[in-house]
């Protein structure tokens, strides 16, 4: 995605979007205290069916999109992956399985190839059983994990391990790419928790170190410089320890959305969290006009929303002031500057905040519960 | 992608130079695309692109003309040979730009190379 500049899209006509995430369920056997699904999940009732799902997809495609990833929850949990696998590449889309293993069999997965899945997304909790299990909250998750990579590998089908880290393990990260490497993954995504959905209720208990966040950064660009042509190390940094905030979503509503298990059609995963934001579903409108005048959309996108010290900034093409989700949640308005960002007049007192957390002891995880 | 200045093992930065040419792919080698990286022509957007795990790479003529020869068969002599002729330029020149390129993708695990 990253291969495109970035250019201002104003609200009025905004360029295509790149990519499509369905949250096909929000089921998942895991119950990572830091899933990005939102805190009020989805009932399995109200999904959209097989139809539904490759309907979407060729209004997708039609509209630009080029890359889908199929997540949830678990997308495994869906009787109808291999289904949905060939919907989407008949309609043309690079199709990408974003799982935690846990669901697959080894013929499950021969299926998935079989319907032309392109490339495959594991989760890792952890390099071992007792860091996986506990964060997963669920026993025999590592080993399964490692069962499924080796039969990926054995399809030979490209895979990523995704590795979320946070203050409980982050002192195994050279492990975590030594394994990663045994694995034959192509790719690994080395991915500081961002703090929205569960991980928002659990900050205390993950927030990484200031010293924690630094020493990672220094491994991955050493790590990164020593595997080059070997495997691709994508890094998500602690962001509330950088000077300037994350460019979310590359800037709303300019190169991807989400679409719900019951079709409703987000800028980011998190979207709901900002009250009043008006999102229309796929049951009542066709895909283009979601993306194009939806006013959920429509909110953020470009640049005249921007409030100081955003709006003469002179990198608000850069970052975009932030994530406005962060705002939201931080600043109490999701127009303002994200608080990350050192320009932010809440930023010294969220470092504070942070800072206390990690070094304070690490309070209970919150577990992600089921959906009813 | 990796915003890492070019560094050696030992941490010391290398020249610009030494960084931005390395010695030519080997006439023998055989490019392929590895499972997941494909052609795609974007209907939309009227180009060709490259498609990988997260990644889209837009493509110009130069490179769509490279990778439409790379097919995990041919040489990278007989792909050059094939663009020298089909463009009419030196072949050291075509060479040289697509090992370049060929090497940028090498380096982003988007294209194997076989020796």
């Amino acid at each position: 995605m990253n291969a495109h500049a970035a250019s201002p899209s104003s609200a009025a006509s905004p360029r295509a979007p790149l990519a499509l995430l369905a949250e096909l369920t929000h089921r998942c056997p895991l119950s990572c205290p830091y899933c990005s699904n939102p805190v009020e999940l989805t009932a399995r009732e109200a999904e959209l069916d097989t139809d539904g799902w490759a309907d979407v997809f060729r209004q997708a495609a039609d509209l630009g999109v080029l890359q889908l990833h199929l997540s949830g929850g678990e997308p495994a949990s869906r009787r109808d992956l291999e289904d949905l696998v060939a919907a989407a590449r008949d309609a043309g889309l690079y199709v990408n399985l974003i799982t935690s293993g846990i669901g697959l069999t080894r013929k499950r997965l021969e299926a998935l190839d079989a319907a032309g899945v392109d490339h495959v997304q594991l989760s890792l909790q952890g390099v071992g059983p007792a860091m996986a299990d506990r964060i997963g909250h669920y026993r025999g998750s590592f080993t399964r994990k490692m069962e499924v990579a080796g039969w990926v590998a054995d399809l030979g089908l490209p895979l990523t391990l995704n590795a979320v880290m946070h203050r409980h393990n982050f002192k195994d990260l050279p492990e975590t790419l030594d394994l990663a490497l045994d694995l034959g993954a192509r790719r690994i995504e080395v991915a500081t928790v961002q703090f929205h959905g569960w991980a928002a209720t659990n900050r205390a208990a993950l927030m990484p170190t200031r010293e924690q966040a630094r020493e990672a950064s220094r491994l991955v660009l050493e790590a990164r410089e020593k595997l080059k042509g070997r495997m691709v190390i994508d890094y998500v940094p602690a962001d509330h320890h950088a000077r300037f905030p994350k460019a979310c979503m590359g800037g709303w509503g300019s190169t991807g959305l989400n679409v719900t298990p019951e079709g409703l059609v987000l800028p980011c995963h998190a979207a709901q969290t900002i009250p009043g934001l008006e999102f229309w579903s796929v049951a009542d409108h066709p895909l283009a006009e979601i993306w194009t005048d939806s006013p959920a959309f429509r909110a953020y996108r470009g640049t005249d929303w921007m409030q100081e010290p955003c709006s003469s900034c002179e990198r608000k093409l850069v970052d975009f002031g932030g994530c406005r989700c962060q705002a939201l949640a931080l600043a109490g308005d999701a127009a303002a500057t994200d608080p990350v960002c050192s320009r932010s007049d809440r930023h010294a007192d969220l470092v504070a905040a942070i800072d206390a957390e990690a070094d304070a002891p690490a309070p209970e995880f919150v577990w992600r519960v089921a959906p009813r | 992608m990796s915003a890492a200045p070019a560094r050696s093992a030992e941490g010391t930065r290398l020249p610009a130079h030494a960084a931005s040419t390395p010695p030519p792919l080997p006439d023998a080698s055989v490019p392929a695309l590895p499972r997941g990286v494909r052609l795609h022509h974007d209907r939309v957007r009227q180009t060709w692109v490259l498609l990988a795990p997260e990644r889209v790479l837009k493509l110009d003529a130069v490179g769509l003309a490279v990778l439409e020869r790379v097919d995990g068969a041919r040489t990278f002599g007989a792909i050059v040979d094939d663009l020298a002729a089909a463009y009419n330029a030196p072949r050291e020149q075509i060479a040289a730009d697509a090992s370049r390129f060929l090497d940028g993708l090498i380096a982003r695990r988007m294209v194997d190379l076989a020796r």
